[in-house]
Formats: C-alpha cells, structure tokens, sequence
C-alpha cells in the first residue's frame, strides 16, 4: 500500500505545494524584474507604434532569420522539434487533459494517440539531440552550466516516467481513481512536480520571460525604427 | 563646490590608473534596470548568436560568442541583484564575483571584438538586446579602469583638445578656408540664428575635408542656412564607445551648447554610425533633458531634400557600385531607405550586397575597435567576411555614408589587396548636383 500512499501525496499535498511553487516563484521572478523600474527614454521616437513592435518582435522571431548560416540550423530545427513535441503530448493526451480539468474545469478534445506517441518519439529525440548539441559544439559547452543540464534533466525526466506509467497503466480511459499499478503513475506526478518546482527559478522560466524579453526589446527598436 | 561636468568626467578616466573588480560589480548591478534584467534572464545559452557574429565566424573562437561577452554583467548581476539572489547565496549557490584578471581578460572581449554592431540582436530567438548589452557592460569596465588604453587616450584628447585625434577649431578653420577657396562658396561659421548646425567627424577633418565642400554646395543648391560652430563641432563620442556616461555627456553637452547658442532649428548628424547614434537617440537621456532643436542624420536630409525636389541631380555615376550599410545608421539607427534612394538617384548601376540592409556585416571598426590598436589584426581578420560581401556584388566602387567605416573599409581593403575605392554617399551626391546654370 506504500504505492497507493505515494500517490495519493503526489496527488495532493506534493501536488498543490508544486503548483503553488510554481506560481508563487514565476510571480516574485517577474514582480522582482518589474520592479527594478526603467528610466523614460528621452529621445525623439522616430515611431510611437511600440506595441506594435513589441508584438511583431514576440511573434517574428518565432522564425529565424536565413541569412543567419546553416551552421546552426540543426539546433534551431531541433528547438521546434522538441517545444512542438512537449506541447502535444502536455496538452493534446487525453489522461492530461483529463488532469489539467479536474485542476482548473478547462478541458478540450485530446489528440489520436497516435499523433501523441509521433510527438513523444520527436520529443524524445529532439532533447537527446539538444544534449549531444550542448556536450559536443565548443560554443553551447562553454556557455552551459548546471542550470543547462538540470532543466534538460527535469524536461525529460517526466517524459521517461510518463512512458513507463502509461505501459504500466491503461491508456485508453481518462486518468481513473486508482490505475492498476499506482506506483508508475505516482512517480510520473512528483517527476512532473519536480519540474514545477524549478521551473521559476531556472532558465525555464523562458516558457514566459521570452514574452518579456522579445516585448521590450521589439518596443525598443520599433522605436527607433530599427529593423525587428 | 560641486565638481563641474569636465571635472566629473576627468575624474571617470582617472579610474584607469587603478583597476578595481569591485568597482565594476557594483557598476554592473547598478546599470542593470528592469529592460535589462529581463534580457539576461531570458537567455537559454543556446549560441545562436555566434552564428551572427564575425568575429567568431572567422575564428571560430567560441569565446567571441556574442552573449558569452556578457558573463562578468551576469555573474555580478546573478550574485546580487536577480530575483532570489539572497537564497542563492544563502545556499552557496550564487555565481563568484568577477575578479579583476577576468575583468581584465574580457576587456578583450567586450571591446577588441565587439563592434555593438547588432548582428547579434537581430538574430536571438530570445529577443535579447545583445548589442545594447554589451555597450551597458562596457560602462561598468570603463568606470572600473577595466577599457582599453587607446580608448581611455581617446577620451583623453576628446575632453581636453574637443576631438579623439586631437583635432582642434584652428585644423578645421583651416580645411574650411581651403574648401571654401576651392567650391567658390562661403562656409559660414557661428552664424546665429542659422536653421541648421553641422557637426563634422574628425574623421571627416582629417581624411575627407572635401565633404565640407559638398555640403556647401548642397546647402547652396537647396537654399538651406547653415553653420558650423566653432566651439562644439565635433560629432563623434568616444564617451559612448568606451562606456562612459560622464564622458559622452560632457562630449555632447557641447554640441548641444552650440545648438542652443546659435539658435539653430536642426542639428545636421554627420555620415557617421556613433555619432549619428550618440546624438540622436542617446543625447537626450546622457543630459537627462529632451533637446531645443531636432537631429537629423545628414543622409535623411539629402534624401528629403531630393525628394522634395530641391537637390536635383544631373547624370549617373556609370560605374558599378555598391553600398556598405553601417551598422548604427541602417540596422541600429533605422535609416535604411534613405541611402538607397540617394544611390538610385546617383548611381546607374547600383548592386546590393548579399544580407544588405539590416543584417549586413559590419566594416569591422565600429564601437571603437578601430581606435584599439592591439585589436588591429581581428578587425582585419574579421574583414574577410565583409570581403565576401564585397566580391560577390563585382563592384568597381564602394559606397558608404559613415566616415568611420570609410576608413576602416580603406585600411583593411588595402591589407586584402583590394583596389575599389570607397565613397562618401554626400560627395557623390554633391559631385551629380545640377549645376547652378541648368537650374530654373
């Protein structure tokens, strides 16, 4: 009964303490950057349209640049890879989205599995290729530190328990009360639940100071007119 | 009493004679607002900019990766200022702060080998002012005696004699008497009251005085008045490249005196990249005030001017050509249009560069590293990719509308045995004016 007991704390109290981790640390991470204010620029804008440029940043460099070479081409195919991957099977696999609506009442049409299991192989093979990139080009080494590689560790930690809890469970029915072997699925919740946890202090946190980022420098180029 | 603006400034370069890693932390965190702050959080380390920069295309040196040039910045901002930094370092787990050997190392780095040409910007998927960042950065090595020698010279020479090259008003009354001599035209000085001031480059003093000329008669043919000041007209700033707020302030605050003192409605930014940049868009905020007049870059005002039919232009220059964008004017600046249609106006056989435009490569001098002498053979080193630009248009002659860049173009073509001349974009305008005769 000690699996049955694990996952009733990764269901709960892991749980919520997780997700209050997680909101509470993305909060103080963007209160804390908002904070530190930012003087009004002086000069003459050359364009008011600042929103505009703000979005056209966040949106346009979705797509990168050609003229940027091909040697990196491989990194940035792979990044779309593995996020369009993780967006799938976070959001398109019926037990998650079973998951996410008894959490928030949200829910919408899952996926085919199929398409899902497509998604998990790409993903799979998206974030060891990210790996190999990180260990093996001199650039990525020498910029990656343990913040690089525990993010990639929490990445792809719950994708591993995932599989292991879906042959281990049935994945045909939305998430029931108790799956036929609890351990699996209990493991894959606190996995899930560690990435919560150091998601805000991370560079995960990118999944929404990209927003930020992108935003403040497209306002700040539209500005002067300078290309986005 | 309160020290005086050159006092301050004196006393900032003074900081080179004592190096002090702690200096430069604090400057780093300092400097580190909220725009900023969000920037260095948003990098995932995903190298994307070396991709963009020339100096790692052409070494292949993984340190002249453009963000990498940020470490010290980051470490000390990690260290104290980012969002739970106090944890961090209650659990042993925040960043070293930069020592003074790093610092010194990444003197290489954050100026031999960065021109803040912006490549590196335009290509982050995270968005990431990396460019902007550095040029922060910079202020924190320069207020820390951590910049280059030849720059804290420069600055130096700016702040006592008025110009980097130590050009002084009797040099330019001089190239002013001789080119007034040889256009027939007179070159007003001081005039009060004039609606546009020009300001000059040293560069342009020393090595292109003809652009004095071709202004005077393109101000003659439009029927503009004008005036260069003889206190306050240099236009450069090596306050701004070598990372120092008291510096570029005080630098400015002259050209801004003269504006206000001559009454003048425009000040005309001169063809170069860093002045253009230092006047138009950081001026303002170095003196913490809006300015009186309004700055326009001189390539912005020639295209107007055409535009609205008062330069008219007569015959084509046959010749191949083609033009090299500097960075602080095109991609940084937002000027890009206006050069174009001056070279079709000019030109009957214009050919681009490939990646013209915003994401053209720089000459390799700019943000300083041609006034750094020991930086002398990356600049040239990193030429090569400029080169290819270069050969692949076929052109018999290279255009360009910042002074600096014309220099650095000639230097490093003469080094590749490359024979094209390089053009200033304002004399080949003035050189296919209309003659006065043809004029209605």
């Amino acid at each position: 009964m000690i699996s049955v007991d694990l996952l009733e704390f990764a269901r709960g109290p892991a749980l919520w303490a997780s997700l209050a981790v997680l909101i509470l640390g993305s909060l103080w991470r963007v209160a804390a950057l908002w904070r530190l204010g930012a003087a009004p620029d002086l000069s003459e804008p050359r364009s008011t349209r600042v929103i505009a440029g703000a979005m056209r940043c966040i949106f346009g460099r979705m797509v990168l640049r050609h003229e940027f070479g091909r040697r990196g081409m491989l990194g940035a195919v792979n990044g779309y890879l593995y996020h369009i991957g993780l967006a799938v099977l976070v959001f398109g696999y019926l037990p998650h989205i079973s998951f996410i609506k008894r959490l928030t009442g949200l829910a919408w049409p899952a996926l085919p599995e199929t398409v899902v299991y497509v998604a998990v192989g790409l993903t799979f093979l998206g974030l060891f290729v990210a790996l190999i990139e990180r260990l093996t080009d001199p650039v990525r080494r020498l910029l990656s530190g343990f913040d690089d590689y525990f993010s990639w560790f929490v990445v792809i930690l719950p994708c591993i328990t995932g599989m292991i809890a879906i042959n281990a469970s049935h994945p045909v029915r939305p998430a029931p009360a108790l799956p036929l072997d609890p351990l699996p699925l209990a493991i894959h919740l606190l996995s899930v639940e560690l990435l919560f946890v150091w998601l805000p202090f991370g560079k995960l946190a990118h999944a929404f100071l990209v927003f930020a980022s992108r935003g403040v420098t497209g306002a700040a180029l539209e500005r002067k007119g300078a290309a986005l | 009493m309160e020290p005086t603006a050159l006092e301050r400034a004196r006393a900032a370069l003074d900081s080179a004679k004592a190096p002090d890693a702690r200096r430069a932390a604090q400057a780093f965190v300092a400097l580190t607002g909220r725009d900023a702050a969000i920037q260095l959080e948003a990098c995932v380390n995903c190298g994307y900019c070396a991709e963009a920069c020339h100096f790692h295309l052409v070494t292949g040196d993984p340190r002249y990766t453009p963000v990498y040039k940020l470490r010290p910045m980051l470490q000390a901002y990690r260290r104290e200022r980012a969002p739970f930094a106090w944890l961090k370092r209650l659990l042993g787990m925040a960043p070293p702060e930069p020592t003074a050997q790093a610092l010194a190392d990444w003197s290489e780095l954050l100026y031999d080998s960065c021109n803040l040409c912006g490549r590196c910007t335009l290509a982050c998927p995270m968005g990431i002012d990396i460019a902007g960042l550095v040029r922060q950065a910079r202020e924190g090595m320069a207020a820390a005696g951590f910049a280059p020698a030849d720059l804290y010279a420069a600055a130096g020479r700016a702040l006592e004699a008025g110009s980097p090259m130590g050009v002084r008003w009797p040099a330019l009354k001089r190239q002013i008497e001789l080119q007034a001599r040889e256009t027939g035209l007179e070159i007003p000085v001081d005039v009060e009251g004039a609606d546009y001031l020009v300001v000059l480059s040293s560069m342009e003093i020393i090595g292109y005085p003809e652009v004095i000329g071709a202004l005077a008669r393109i101000f003659r043919q439009a029927g503009l008045s004008w005036t260069i000041p003889s206190e306050g007209f240099e236009a450069t700033n090596v306050g701004v490249q070598i990372g120092s707020r008291e510096v570029a302030a005080t630098l400015l605050s002259r050209i801004v005196d003269a504006a206000e003192r001559l009454k003048v409605k425009y000040v005309i930014s001169p063809e170069c990249g860093h002045a253009y940049s230092a006047l138009r868009w950081e001026g303002p905020n170095l003196l913490g005030r809006p300015y009186s007049f309004k700055v326009v870059l001189i390539t912005e005002l020639l295209d107007q001017l055409v535009r609205e039919g008062r330069l008219r232009a007569r015959g084509k220059d046959a010749r191949r050509l083609t033009f090299h964008d500097p960075c602080q004017i095109v991609r940084r600046g937002g000027v890009s249009q206006a050069p174009r249609r001056l070279m079709d106006e000019v030109s009957g056989n214009f050919v681009e560069m490939p990646a013209s435009g915003a994401t053209n490569f720089c000459c390799g001098g700019g943000g300083g590293v041609s006034a750094i002498h020991r930086a002398e053979k990356l600049r040239f080193a990193a030429f090569e990719r400029k080169k290819r630009q270069l050969d692949a248009t076929g052109a018999e002659a290279l255009v360009t509308c910042c002074a600096n860049c014309r220099n650095v173009l000639e230097e490093a073509m003469e080094q590749y045995g490359m024979t094209q001349p390089v053009l200033g974009l304002t004399e080949l305008v003035a050189q296919y004016l209309e003659p006065e005769e043809h004029r209605p």
